[in-house]
Parts: structure tokens; C-alpha cells; sequence
């Protein structure tokens, strides 16, 4: 567990570029969590009072108004809740339509939305077994946010 | 029942369409002209006492702080001007807030109203614009349109209770019909379910004709306090009812995707201050963005039970003439919906339908009506509940 008050471990100093706290903790924000996906990592933050997992990470848990957590990974695992097959999309993603977004459902607990890839759109159903990936594409300015996506479990 | 908090002794309405060539602040004159003209009595510069407007994007036209501009057109300055945002309950947001000023006893005759002009902008900027009311790094960064939100919902409405896309068409259909009654909508044409069904896929279940359409349009309501009500008009509209609730920005986060939190929760709150109960409602305007959306608030609101929302329409039960007719003014579907201005164009069609001014589309001795207005994937609720002065 990387607590998200602590210090980092070399490897993290490294590759990341994450926001911290004076005393070097990673905060549990929005640009960390994608700093995170963008090492292959898909984290939330793990309440240290009422021990909820919580996605996106925030400084207050919604459940127990605790101010105190610890970041964890999770394994991208989890079930199709809801989903819809977007034709007519924001332009940035008109060259991909129609495209499947949908509701995911992890192992761990937490809801995540996302695209459904390398499935056929004719195939998606509620209940199915997904699993996340990431983009390799950094954006070069704001927002660098490397997508994570879901596609069919093996 | 409940005694009024407010009552609504004025209402107007802009033409909604595309207006082009006309900015929000000439289509928010037209619509306080409209609000002036109906209300001999009142002299605004003299007895209008503060503003509250509702629009939900400054993007459209470049334009913010738009409070003080709106009143400066309108002739009031210096009075005080107050604008909201609530996604596309910007202008039930509006109304509430001048209920709180009223109630306060802090005035006692406001404006209150909405605006937005959106049809200069291209289908694609607007579906950008609108999806900012949505949450950037984890919708919209995957692709999440506004009508994604909804065919998500729609989905998994299907996936529990069976719903249709037929049952999902007759809403719009209905909705046509009601439009076409009324002059100042956005569409006035008639439908089939097979044009719905048949039209362009935009999110799966959610075709171009299950979709609201963009529009420009500006509405007004004069507010008074009940006992200022009589000395401008003789057949005021009493609001009796508020309910106001919050849900996560996103749609991921909740427990439930085919039923809106928000609209339960204000509903319960503006029929038990009013003293009321679904059963006792005779004319609703409801949030019609989508389709799906209009299934859902019966059943939220109570007019049927969960899951029977598609079947509800189907029977005609919500058609004018049937037990509840709701969207009598066409809906945010056909009437149009320029965001910012459709909470307050709700109050305004329950005005006219109390005070029997609906003309071709009135609900026959209609005495309690209810607006239901949602903000974003319903991260904000809005009801209000309306009874005719006696």
C-alpha cells in the first residue's frame, strides 16, 4: 500500500511527476491518479477510518467525511453495469464513432466509466466481464491525462 | 393543502427556436416584455425589487456576468440582479432562490427568469458546451456525451423493468402532438413512432428524435409575496411546494442509473410542504431532455409505479386528456430547451394552464400543477408544486 501521506519509493520519484504534501506524500487528486495510469497503474484511495475504497481519489471520503487514506491499486477486474454506443460525439473523438462507453463495476468495489474497446459493438452486454487497460499516448499539453479504457476479460 | 410561499402574478414567454440574428439579452427583453405587458398594474422601474436569472453557459456568446446586462436592458438598474447556475435547472435554481428572498420578507416583487442562445453555435459545440456540466477528467475525457448519460440510463431502464424503444418514441410523439398546440414552441409538426424510430442514431437507445432539440428562448416570471399578490392581478398562481436536492456531478458514482435520486428527494419535500400527493396533480411540465428521461420522472415523482414509466405513455395516461398530461407546452422536446431558460418556462406554462390562459392545449379546471427540472445527469433536482389563488 502506498499511503498517501508518506514518503515515495525511488522508483515513483523516477518515473513520476506527482503533486505532494510538504512532507512528500502524493496526494489523493486527479492529476495523480492519471500520473499513476500513465506507469500502467489504475489506484484508488483506501479510507484509513472507515476503510471505504474510494474512486476518484479526494481529500474528504464521501462516506465518512475522514481526511485520512492510503493509495491502492486495484486489478482493473469488474462487470458492465450499464453502457451506450455513441454516434454523434464530442469532436475530439469523431474519428472513432461510434464508440461504447459504459459503466464498470470492479472487483473492489468502486464504479468507473470508461470506453469498451476491441469488443464488437453487437457483443456488448450488461454483466460482462471487463478488464482495464491504458493509452500509451501522453498529451503534450494540459490536460496529460493517458486514458485508461476497458476491454473484454480474457 | 400548503400555503403559498410565493405567488407568480405574471408570466412570459420569448417565440423559442432559432432566433437568429437575436442575442440573450434581446431574447430575455422579449420575454420580460411579455411578462410586462400581460401585468397592467405593475410598473416594473417602481415595484420590481431584484432579478434572478438562470443561464447555464457563457461560452455561447462570449459572455459573462450577464446579471447586471440582462437588468440594464430590461430599463432596472440600480436594483440588485442575481444569477444561477444549475446546468439546465439554471432557472429553477433562479426561482428557488427568489422564494428564499421573498419568504425572508427581504422583497417582496422580483423577476425571475431564464436565457440561452445556442443555435448560432454548431450542433458539435453546443454537445461540447453541454457536456462541461458533466465531469471533465472522468466523462467527458472518455467520450461521455450528455445523450451517453441518458442512454446509459435508458439502458439499464431497459435492462430492469423491459422498457422499449417504442415506449421511449411515444414520449416524443406526445410531445410533438402538445408542441404543435402551442404557438410559441420550437417544433410545431407532428411525429409517428416510426420517424423516431427510424431517425439517426445518436447513443444507443437515444435516436435524433428521442433527443431535445438546441434552442433560443428567454422566460419571465413576476414574483410577489402572497399578500402583494391581488394588486396586480386577480387570479395570481400560488407556489405551495419547493424541493431541492444534489447528487454526484457524475452518473458513475450511484447506487442506481434508471431512477434520479434528486427528483424523489425534492418531490417528497415540495408534495409535503404543499400538502399533497402525486394523485392530487393535474398538469406537470417535466424534464424532457431525452426521452428516457420523461419515464423516468413519472416514476420518481410517483405518477406510476417503478418500472412502468413505458407503459404509462403507452396507455395515454400522461397525453392531454388523460389522467396526468404532462408537458402540455410541448417540452423541452418540442417547445425546445435553450437551457437556461426552461425551469422558469415550466413555472410559466403552469401559470397559464392554472390561470386557463393554455388556450388550444389547456387542461380542463386544472388547480395544482408541478414543475420537475434536473440539472446535468440530474446532479440537481428541482420541484416545484402550484395551486391556483382561490
Amino acid at each position: 500500500m502506498q499511503k498517501t501521506s508518506g514518503s515515495l519509493t525511488p522508483h515513483e520519484e523516477e518515473k513520476g511527476r506527482f503533486v505532494k504534501d510538504q512532507t512528500g506524500a502524493i496526494l489523493p487528486t486527479v492529476e495523480n491518479f492519471y500520473t499513476f495510469c500513465a506507469q500502467r497503474k489504475l489506484m484508488a484511495i483506501k479510507c484509513r477510518q472507515c476503510k471505504a475504497i474510494i474512486w476518484p481519489p479526494r481529500g474528504i471520503c464521501p462516506k465518512c467525511l475522514g481526511t485520512q487514506s492510503d493509495w491502492i491499486e486495484l486489478k482493473g477486474k469488474g462487470k458492465l453495469l450499464t453502457f451506450t454506443v455513441i454516434h454523434f460525439p464530442p469532436s475530439q473523438f469523431q474519428a472513432i464513432a461510434p464508440y461504447a462507453v459504459g459503466i464498470v463495476k470492479l472487483e473492489e468495489g468502486p464504479q468507473l466509466p470508461g470506453m469498451i474497446k476491441q469488443v464488437k459493438l453487437s457483443e456488448l452486454k450488461i454483466g460482462m466481464e471487463l478488464q482495464a487497460d491504458f493509452e500509451t499516448h501522453i498529451p503534450k499539453e494540459w490536460p496529460r491525462w493517458p486514458r485508461y479504457f476497458f476491454k473484454p476479460a480474457d | 393543502m400548503g400555503g403559498p410561499i410565493a405567488s407568480i402574478v405574471s408570466a412570459g414567454i420569448s417565440k423559442f427556436g432559432v432566433r437568429e440574428g437575436l442575442y440573450t439579452r434581446e431574447l430575455f427583453t422579449e420575454a420580460a416584455r411579455d411578462a410586462f405587458d400581460q401585468c397592467p398594474n405593475l410598473d416594473p422601474k417602481r415595484d420590481i425589487q431584484a432579478l434572478f436569472v438562470g443561464m447555464m453557459s457563457d461560452s455561447y456568446e462570449h459572455q459573462a456576468h450577464v446579471a447586471p446586462l440582462f437588468l440594464d436592458w430590461i430599463g432596472l438598474t440600480p436594483s440588485p440582479a442575481f444569477r444561477t447556475e444549475g446546468a439546465c435547472a439554471s432557472s429553477s435554481v433562479a426561482l428557488r432562490t427568489a422564494l428564499f428572498a421573498i419568504a425572508s420578507k427581504m422583497y417582496d416583487v422580483v423577476l425571475v427568469g431564464g436565457v440561452e442562445k445556442m443555435t448560432h453555435v454548431s450542433t458539435t459545440g453546443v454537445t461540447e458546451i453541454l457536456a462541461m456540466a458533466s465531469d471533465f477528467p472522468f466523462e467527458q475525457w472518455q467520450g461521455i456525451s450528455f445523450p451517453g448519460i441518458f442512454g446509459m440510463m435508458a439502458v439499464d431502464h431497459m435492462h430492469k423493468y423491459g422498457t422499449t424503444e417504442e415506449q421511449l418514441a411515444k414520449v416524443a410523439v406526445k410531445n410533438h402532438e402538445h408542441g404543435a398546440l402551442n404557438p410559441k414552441a420550437h417544433f410545431q409538426k407532428l411525429i409517428t413512432v416510426d420517424d423516431v424510430l427510424k431517425s439517426a442514431q445518436v447513443a444507443w437507445p437515444l435516436k435524433l428524435y428521442d433527443c431535445c432539440p438546441r434552442s433560443d428562448g428567454a422566460s419571465c416570471l413576476v414574483l410577489t409575496s402572497p399578500e402583494m399578490a391581488r394588486k396586480f392581478t386577480d387570479t395570481p398562481v400560488n407556489i405551495i411546494g419547493t424541493g431541492h436536492a444534489q447528487d454526484t456531478l457524475s452518473l458513475f458514482d450511484r447506487e442506481n442509473f434508471s431512477s434520479m435520486r434528486v427528483t424523489r428527494i425534492a418531490s417528497e419535500q415540495a408534495y409535503k410542504q404543499a400538502n399533497v400527493t402525486a394523485k392530487d396533480i393535474d398538469v406537470a411540465e417535466l424534464h424532457d431532455c431525452f426521452t428516457i428521461a420523461e419515464i423516468i420522472a413519472y416514476e420518481d415523482l410517483g405518477f406510476c409505479e417503478r418500472g412502468k414509466g413505458g407503459i404509462l405513455v403507452e396507455e395515454g395516461a400522461t397525453h392531454l386528456g388523460g389522467r396526468i398530461p404532462t408537458n402540455t407546452s410541448g417540452g423541452l422536446k418540442a417547445k425546445g430547451h435553450p437551457v437556461g431558460a426552461t425551469g422558469a418556462a415550466q413555472a410559466c406554462e403552469i401559470y397559464l394552464q392554472l390561470t386557463n390562459q393554455a388556450e388550444r392545449r389547456q387542461v380542463s379546471g386544472a388547480e395544482v400543477g408541478l414543475t420537475e427540472n434536473v440539472g446535468g445527469s440530474a446532479s440537481t433536482g428541482i420541484v416545484h408544486v402550484y395551486k391556483r389563488g382561490d
